[in-house]
């Protein structure tokens, strides 16, 4: 990153400095990093509710004839299933079976769909889709649209309150528009980046300030917590979500990282299904693990991986998870060293920490009612 | 905010002097800078250190940054506590927190080390 100068906003940018947001450059945006302070703001999510600023993620939308059979070349996932107002999780590939970018895809209409893509890959995958969705209109929303994040088991009800409607309806991965929160029109879909139950608010973007304040406002009565990156990225962590460009970049699979079930072979040709049928039939070389460490240093990302004293892999992201009150990780393993419960090392400043194979995420909800099918 | 009785790195290590050794811990800025620190790596008692040089490791969830010896040295004291609770250093960095106890070697690189005002004066810049 170079001159702050350069660096986006969000329509948030004075609301998290009048709240103590500490400011600091990611992909290209500034943002809260933290507010009271990540530890807090993580267990707040995982007890109570936060609330999230994700403005700086990038809305695609793919529309017109042939908008379902662009969507269906484009990711791995199966698109053909879903009925209006239902969303999905998928990786999209490139010929060789390498993340392009992972997103959460909706279909907000007969023939219209509406991606949610990573900020730091806004550029490349509009670019991308837009050469592969021919003849459907792709349509690159993310300057117009401000996306909230509001997370943990009391976002339910902090959202009815703030909406006035209800959401016993919206089930996990289902999305409705028309509803209002201070006279403003929002998008309401049942995501998030968390592990917990949650919600993801679309409004225009200039009128997310006002949206801000309300949830603010409804959520006060329910201990909300306003909640930065620091905590974004432990919570998702401890929930085993992938980071794109850390856990999953070009250079691996869905197949290598634990997406396997996001790769429909059934649904026809997209793009690398040629490649992955390959991986598949062979079996992957390697595969993501996680891993919990002992002792209180923490692998970070890059950190080398160790079995049976050699180095066999690295760490893509490594953090102390507050829930479990140690650290934990995960990392590319060879398949012989990616079994449950086996052990290997990894190298932090030069020593090495005897770690332990687990089973992912590493921290799962209590069981909520059906209609929460989530990954894995 | 930050203690007169003691002298400071641009690094936020902070020094003490008392009875010619210096006792070292991290100003309470960088310990808020840092935030929920769950790690702290110490040298063992014996361990020369070097004026600028890193002698330990502090991890807070988000990162791990170096500590950097403010003095010249053989370390006598290390604070067993706050390696078993590192916690304490988010909650009394100035007190009970301090990481270790140096007999220094070159008391003369005292004078390079910054008062509470010059220090309160770089803090000031970096939080602008």
């Amino acid at each position: 990153m170079t001159a702050a100068a350069a660096l986006r906003r969000t329509p948030l940018h004075e609301a998290h400095r009048a709240a103590g947001g500490r400011m600091a450059p990611f992909a290209g945006w500034e943002l809260p990093v933290q507010y009271a302070g990540l530890v807090e703001e993580h267990l707040a999510v995982r007890s109570r509710v936060g609330l999230f600023d994700v403005s700086h993620m990038g809305e695609v939308a793919i529309e017109g004839p042939g908008a379902l059979s662009a969507v269906q070349r484009i990711i791995t996932n199966d698109a053909g299933r879903l009925r209006e107002g239902e969303g999905l999780y998928s990786p999209m590939c490139n010929p060789a079976g390498g993340v392009v970018d992972d997103l959460t895809l909706f279909r907000t209409g007969h023939a219209e769909y509406l991606l949610i893509v990573n900020a730091a890959t806004r550029a490349h995958d509009v670019a991308w889709i837009q050469e592969h969705a021919s003849p459907a209109r792709v349509r690159d929303l993310s300057d117009e649209v401000a996306l909230l994040a509001l997370q943990g088991p009391r976002a339910a009800a902090v959202l009815e309150a703030a909406t006035g409607a209800s959401l016993a309806a919206l089930p996990a991965f289902h999305r409705s528009g028309g509803l209002m929160v201070a006279g403003v029109g929002v998008a309401v879909s049942r995501t998030g980046y968390t592990g917990e139950d949650g919600f993801e608010i679309a409004s225009a973007w200039d009128e997310a300030p006002r949206v801000w304040e309300a949830l603010v406002e409804a959520g006060r009565a329910y201990g909300l917590a306003l909640v930065g990156l620091g905590a974004r990225d432990t919570l998702r962590l401890e929930a085993g979500m992938m980071l794109y460009g850390q856990d999953i970049d070009e250079t691996t699979t869905p197949l290598e990282a634990p997406l396997a079930w996001t790769v429909k072979f059934d649904k026809g040709d997209f793009i690398g299904r040629a490649a992955l049928e390959r991986q598949q039939q062979e079996g992957v070389a390697r595969r993501l693990v996680g891993f919990e460490a002992q002792g209180r240093a923490i692998p970070r990302h890059g950190c080398a991986i160790l079995a049976g004293g050699a180095r066999v892999g690295a760490v893509t992201s490594g953090t102390f998870s507050p829930t479990l009150r140690r650290p934990i990780g995960m990392g590319y393993v060879p398949r012989a060293a990616a079994g449950r419960g086996g052990e290997i090392e990894i190298e932090v400043r030069g020593a090495l920490v005897p770690s332990r194979v687990v089973r992912l995420p590493f921290y799962r909800r209590a069981r909520e009612p059906a209609g929460q099918a989530t990954e894995g | 905010m930050f203690p007169s009785d003691r002298r400071y790195t641009r690094d936020h290590e902070w020094a003490r002097v008392e009875d010619g050794r210096a006792r070292v811990g991290i100003a309470a800025f960088a310990a808020e800078r840092l935030s929920d620190i769950v790690f702290v790596e110490l040298p063992k008692v014996g361990a020369e250190v070097q004026a600028g040089q890193a002698f330990g490791v502090i991890e807070s969830v988000k990162a791990a940054s170096d500590l950097y010896a403010p003095l010249s040295g053989r370390v006598v004291e290390v604070n067993q506590a706050v390696i078993e609770r590192p916690e304490a250093i988010n909650e009394d960095p100035h007190g009970a927190a301090w990481m270790v106890v140096i007999e220094m070697s070159d008391p003369k690189e005292w004078e390079s080390l910054l008062d509470a005002e010059a220090y309160a004066a770089l803090v000031g810049e970096l939080q602008s």
